[in-house]
């Protein structure tokens, strides 16, 4: 079990890098229970980015039972979306991180 | 003249008092009435004379008065007079209107012969025959109806039903305009649901299902109290899960976006990392370069220099650097940070030690051991994987630490053996043999170094003057001799030792003149090893050559750290306190080393590995920033064997080639 003051810093490192833009954490009821973004955006987020994964996700298991989806990484022209979802009933969630990759240290 | 009115006289008006009414003599009282009788009873009459009334006396009253009755109208005139044209005069008319009209109405009788009582006459006439008609159809269809059943009724449009009193009458009724009115209630509020079902999901929930089911038998052949108890512990566990949903798998998807956006910032060097070669070095034979890639720091370790660098072997992106001071006089604590190659912002994991980390070493085979050696004699022995940042075996005095700092620390891999162990060397002069066991480290010494006089060749005089400092040392890696190191000496002297004899050397190599840092056997050639030491030079050593090295290459500047290329006998790299690092590789230049390239600026470099896997460098320096270098296509040229040929051997063969020649141009100079 780890404890909420490693989450908490990893978040807050997660959040400092060159180019982040923001995180949300996304519970199964497609609420945000984490953000840094403003409401309406975080909402907005929320509500697509839940329906896409399960819609990927079904993409997956359809092609094989026993295949399951890890990560899902959107490259648009301004930014990136990944979302690293987690199915397990009992604590389904998905995480989302959106970064502007043309803002790189090197 | 008076009005016809009453018979009576009327002339005197004279007042009388009201005193006394005198009956009248005609009076007859009514019969009065008999008791119970006052419905029936005549009213009483009563004379009630008004007070103006002419009180005649008795002879007035009965005095005649005739009247006559005459036909003449009393309001008529009787005097007009009328203007007569004939006579031109006026007249008195004799006789004078006297009828006086009180009522007068026109008939309506006509007569019976005049023309309008005939007309009359003939429509009464008419009219009666057409009803008669109308009835004598009626009667007939009727009848006609009794005994045949349909029949069509007679026609009846000519007889006018009411011709007097019907009339038709049409109103039209205000149209009122239409006005349409709405109201929008608010919605109820509604929740989007969704889901998907398909063949997996169903497949999912079977498998759930037989899980469970197993379980449950498992739970129910056991049938103890005590396995419910731990059951619902375990449900309830599952439970306290949900809410604190921040914690724990969270954890590891953090840890993979974190990857994932460094790569997206270091993208363009993580596609160097894999796939970038240096062109030019197609034009250039005999040059080589260095691409910088990721540089690795870290806030803690900014003040500390990096003393000690090694790759994990079995993640070949994983690597654990020792920071620590070289200086005796800056002491502090030390500090162990493990990196990955794919997050170079933050180390996988830090570890604290109390004094400066001298070396690190990862267990060849348990990868998560890591041994520790460190500025105040202690040797620690952690597990990474356990996350924690405490040693799982500590060395202390009481069980035999160094007294001095420990220079290097090696995993000992012996199949026969089941216990774990590893060998440090220190200043002290003692290599010591750890060996781990469940409770603590049981410290074995397994040779005391000592001095040798400079000259002698052999070794075994015991007038040496006390224990030699062992800086460091280097295990043989070829299968059979695996007893058999080398320990470097801060006197300038090798020694190659075996595990087997604690007291004496196998042989001593003495040409450097200061403290010898770095000796490495070399990863194919069995025979041959290079020593870096701090008088600026590096010498390629023969083992079966004890008085003079092979080769000698001369730095121009203390050098901190030389190490083997793992792909090829032939290449050597070295880091000196210039900031540069020289890449050697022999079979193409044996004087000069194809690549000298600054990498910091200000400061010096003090150690260097090279990755077992991918054609990089680690080179760590004493800001605490370890760089990662890539190199070019000339500094990795090995060679490609052919079937029936090893590479080992070819590799070999190449070397012995150059240290021939090298031999054969030593013999020429001496000759001359």
């Amino acid at each position: 079990m780890v404890d909420v003051a490693a989450v908490d810093e990893t978040f807050k490192r997660l959040q400092s890098h060159k180019g982040v833009l923001g995180i949300i954490v996304i519970n199964a009821d497609g609420i945000a229970v984490r953000t840094t973004f403003d409401n309406d955006l975080t909402v907005q987020y929320a509500a697509l980015v839940s329906h896409f994964t399960v819609k990927a996700r079904s993409a997956v298991k359809k092609l094989d039972g026993e295949n399951d989806l890890r990560f899902l990484r959107i490259r648009s022209k301004k930014h990136e979306i990944m979302i690293a979802p987690e199915f397990e009933k009992s604590h389904e969630y998905y995480l989302v991180v959106v970064q502007d990759p043309s803002q790189g240290t090197l | 003249m008076p009005p016809i009115g009453t018979g009576k006289k009327g002339a005197k008006t004279t007042k009388k008092k009201p005193a006394e009414q005198t009956q009248p003599q005609d009076y007859v009282p009514p019969p009065p009435p008999m008791p119970g009788d006052e419905a029936f009873a005549m009213p009483i009459r009563e004379i009630v004379k008004p007070d103006n009334q002419l009180r005649l006396n008795e002879t007035e009253l009965g005095e005649e008065v005739a009247k006559m009755l005459t036909a003449n109208n009393p309001a008529a005139p009787k005097n007009i007079v009328r203007f007569n044209m004939k006579d031109k005069v006026f007249k008195l008319e004799p006789m004078v209107e006297q009828t006086v009209v009180h009522y007068a109405t026109d008939g309506w009788l006509l007569h019976k012969s005049s023309d309008e009582a005939k007309r009359q006459m003939d429509m009464e006439k008419m009219e009666q025959e057409a009803s008669a008609r109308f009835q004598a159809d009626i009667d007939r269809a009727s009848h006609e109806h009794k005994e045949h059943g349909d029949v069509e009724p007679p026609d009846d449009s000519r007889q006018l039903r009411n011709q007097f009193n019907f009339s038709e009458r049409a109103a039209q009724t205000l149209n009122y305009p239409l006005r349409e009115r709405e109201t929008f209630t608010e919605p109820p509020p509604t929740a989007t649901v969704s889901g998907t079902c398909t063949q997996w999901e169903i497949y999912d929930e079977y498998i759930k299902d037989l899980e469970r089911q197993r379980l449950e038998e498992g739970a129910k052949s056991k049938g103890t109290k005590k396995q419910q108890a731990a059951h619902g512990g375990a449900t309830t566990k599952a439970n306290e899960h949900i809410p604190t949903l921040q914690s724990p798998v969270l954890m590891h998807s953090l840890g993979t976006l974190d990857r994932m956006v460094n790569q997206n910032m270091y993208e363009e060097v993580a596609m160097d990392f894999k796939y970038w070669d240096d062109a030019s070095d197609a034009f250039r034979p005999g040059e080589g370069s260095l691409l910088p890639l990721w540089k690795f720091v870290s806030e803690k370790a900014k003040r500390r220099q990096v003393t000690s660098i090694c790759w994990n072997p079995l993640y070949d992106d994983m690597f654990a650097v020792g920071y620590g001071s070289y200086e005796f006089l800056k002491q502090a604590s030390g500090l162990i940070n493990i990196y990955s190659l794919k997050n170079p912002s933050h180390p996988e994991y830090t570890l604290h030690t109390e004094s400066g980390v001298m070396s690190v070493h990862f267990h060849p085979e348990y990868a998560n051991l890591l041994a520790v050696g460190c500025y105040d004699g202690t040797v620690l022995v952690y597990d990474v994987r356990l996350k924690k940042d405490e040693p799982i075996y500590q060395a202390s005095v009481r069980t035999g630490k160094h007294n001095d700092p420990v220079w290097q620390v090696y995993w000992q891999v012996d199949e026969a053996q089941k216990t774990l162990q590893f060998v440090s060397i220190s200043s002290d002069g003692n290599v010591n043999l750890w060996t781990l066991t469940k409770s603590e480290l049981i410290p074995e010494c397994l040779m005391k170094l000592r001095v040798v006089k400079a000259g002698e060749p052999t070794e075994e005089d015991p007038m040496a003057t006390g224990p030699a400092g062992g800086c460091c040392m280097d295990f043989c890696k070829m299968p059979g001799q695996e007893s058999i190191y080398m320990v470097g000496t801060e006197e300038g002297a090798i020694h190659r030792c075996s595990k087997a004899y604690s007291s004496q050397y196998l042989s001593t190599y003495v040409s450097h003149q200061l403290a010898v840092y770095a000796v490495h056997w070399n990863h194919i050639h069995p025979n041959m090893f290079l020593s870096s030491s701090a008088d600026w030079t590096i010498k390629l050593w023969d083992v079966h050559d004890s008085k003079a090295p092979v080769m000698n290459f001369d730095l121009n500047d203390s050098i901190g750290d030389v190490a083997w290329a793992p792909y090829s006998a032939t290449v050597f790299a070295a880091v000196t306190d210039d900031g540069r690092v020289h890449v050697f590789d022999l079979a193409q230049n044996k004087l000069l080393p194809l690549c000298s390239q600054k990498i910091v600026k200000k400061a010096k470099l003090t150690k260097l590995v090279f990755n077992p896997k991918h054609p990089i460098v680690l080179v760590g320096d004493d800001k605490g920033a370890v760089t990662s270098l890539k190199l070019s296509p000339n500094l990795r040229i090995t060679s490609k064997p052919e079937k029936g040929q090893k590479f080992e051997d070819l590799e070999t063969a190449k070397l012995d080639a150059v240290v021939e020649i090298a031999r054969k141009s030593d013999a020429d100079l001496a000759k001359h």
